[in-house]
């Protein structure tokens, strides 16, 4: 039952081959089994899973449909879900109880989703190897011995496992689509505003969104189905009709055009994972897609910008946790500058600190024209770039990171080396771009993914392109040894 | 210019977190190294480029100035550290 898509969970739960209740009974065993392993789950909610799950079977005999009714899910641990510890991979969270769920929990929920659990994650999503966890690292079930990627390296784990069909995830700066990729998933950022952010523990607010994590194209447009859709309760949220993502899927590809920006293939990257691209673009070619290069010439400069203004966003977003109104405080302060300092320097772990006053620096006086707004200027550069390429090309294509899954702790004491692995993902989200990675190959046995960003709005083409793709294609079905 | 051991006690000061003193030196590396990537920005000619916050350029939307929200407060005083009285707890301010 675990090797099924979340596709093929919606016939069977419609045709009665196996109930929400039974199916929720087996994966629950499996988390149980495998994840001791893998570490994926900060927190398995077995009793609301099975209640959740008898509710969605009482809705169906009562006559109701829809893909998502009585379907399985977990969230990455930064979704407020009311009643359940949302612990945002940080010694902060441990002990915080969420008092209300976010949109995107109370809308799955709503559609009949029944929540396995809290996946892990990089603390506060600080990270690309899901090693700052407050809970441990999370392992890559390719390799135990690799990282999984990160921030959302839990739901990434957990799903390439088979532990569960579909998780939610959120990306800042490609945590959804360089997990994914590291593990063999399909993952998309949808564009800045699809998805509500309310509930969703904030890192750089201009930056982040939630998106679906899944083993194909078209479990994500199932996904993100039920996730899209306008929210008063977010200021940033954009008021646009939610199309049918799953109604154009098969939709031709003859004349797509594909562009490859040139800055996607230099210095850096692999040159085997090179390899592996050109191939997924030859096998769009033959699906009807037209080729062009292209040049993104502002890309240099993405991740010094973002290494500013996403440290300066969260130094503000993570001025709230103060010990004073939820979360962890230090033991006796002495006074309250004391409570301040210590409940943060002992509740933040190291990345998350020093992000922190990296942002601080940037915004303190003198030097808010030299970084932040330089920053915020050369964003706009980026955005241009890409919105002269989208005049030309329907869709761009490109590696998703430059290398496979490196080993746990390889870079753990180097944060920019960390850092520069997001230079293919980061440009979308300060473009505010849609972007999805999908699986395209392996090299030594760790899987590698494909980039196709589009322009806004437009999640339903990238899966259209990644499920044509998977039709000719099985990279997507390859399950990882002894999962 | 690179970071001093001071500099970095006072933006640890200015965001309020406490640091080990053995962590400092440590913590002044990293954050050079850092700021070392961030610095490639200002060989970039912004000349005439406005800056871009939201990506969509969406402005802030406005709404009615009407309440819409319950009283929550024993909901979200429930997760507290320290309350009484509906009132947040500290140590002492004035003496």
């Amino acid at each position: 039952m675990h090797q099924l898509t979340l596709a093929e969970i919606a016939r069977g739960l419609a045709d009665k081959s196996f109930s929400s209740e039974e199916l929720t009974q087996s994966l629950l065993g499996r988390i149980k089994q495998l994840d001791p392993q893998l570490n994926s789950f900060i927190s398995v909610t077995e009793e609301r899973a099975l209640d959740q799950a008898r509710a969605a079977d009482a809705r169906r005999a009562a006559g109701e449909t829809g893909p998502l009714l009585g379907a399985p899910i977990a969230h990455k641990d930064l979704f407020c879900t009311q009643g359940v510890r949302t612990s945002c991979g940080s010694k902060m969270l441990d002990n915080f109880t969420a008092p209300y769920d976010a949109t995107v929990v109370s809308k799955l929920a709503d559609a009949g989703m029944v929540t396995l659990g809290k996946t892990n994650m990089d603390e506060f999503a600080m990270g690309s190897a899901n090693e700052s966890s407050h809970y441990g690292p999370v392992k890559n079930p390719w390799n135990l011995e690799h990282v999984p990627g990160g921030s959302s390296g839990g739901s990434a784990a957990a799903v390439a496992a088979r532990l569960l069909p579909v998780a939610t995830g959120t990306d800042t700066g490609g945590s959804i689509r360089q997990p994914a990729a590291l593990t063999n998933l399909t993952g998309l950022k949808p564009t800045y505003g699809r998805v509500s952010r309310w509930g969703m523990i904030a890192y750089a607010s201009s930056l982040d969104q939630g998106g679906p994590m899944a083993r194909t194209a078209e479990d994500c447009a199932l996904l993100l189905q039920g996730m899209a859709g306008f929210d008063t309760k977010d200021s940033t949220c954009i008021d646009e009709p939610v199309p049918d993502y799953s109604a154009n899927l098969n939709a031709p590809l003859q004349g797509l055009r594909i562009g490859l920006p040139k800055e996607y293939f230099g210095a850096g990257l692999d040159s085997r994972i090179a390899d592996l691209v050109h191939a997924s673009v030859k096998e769009l070619e033959q699906l009807g897609a037209v080729v062009k290069q292209i040049s993104l010439p502002n890309m240099q400069h993405a991740i010094p910008a973002y290494y500013v203004i996403a440290p300066a966003e969260a130094s503000s977003n993570l001025s709230r946790f103060d010990g004073v109104r939820f979360g962890y405080r230090c033991e006796d302060p002495k006074d309250l500058t004391d409570l301040y300092k210590r409940s943060r320097g002992e509740g933040f772990g190291v990345e998350v600190q020093r992000r922190i006053m990296v942002g601080a620096y940037a915004l303190s006086a003198g030097y808010y024209d030299a970084y932040y707004l330089q920053a915020q200027k050369i964003r706009r550069l980026i955005k241009n770039d890409f919105m002269a390429a989208f005049e030309d090309v329907d869709l761009i294509l490109g590696p998703t990171t430059p290398n496979p899954a490196w080993k746990l702790g390889a870079k753990s004491n180097d944060p920019v080396s960390a850092y520069l692995e997001d230079v293919y993902t980061i440009t979308a989200n300060l473009a505010g771009l849609p972007g999805l990675s999908m699986p395209a190959g392996f090299v030594d046995g760790l899987p590698v993914g494909v980039q196709l960003l589009a322009p806004y709005f437009q999640e339903g083409r990238l899966l259209n392109v990644a499920h044509r793709y998977q039709q000719v294609t099985d990279w997507h079905t390859r399950a990882p040894t002894g999962f | 210019m690179a970071l001093q051991r001071s500099d970095v006690e006072k933006i640890a000061h200015l965001a309020r977190l406490g640091l080990n003193e053995g962590e400092l030196p440590r913590i002044t590396d990293a954050l050079n190294s850092i700021l070392g990537l961030v610095d490639q920005m200002q060989a970039v000619d912004t000349s005439g480029i406005e800056p871009l916050a939201h990506p969509l350029e969406a402005s802030q939307r406005l709404r009615p100035d009407q309440v819409t929200e319950s009283n929550q407060r024993d909901a979200y005083q429930a997760i507290a550290p320290s309350t009484e009285n509906g009132l947040y707890l500290v140590p002492k301010v004035i003496e």
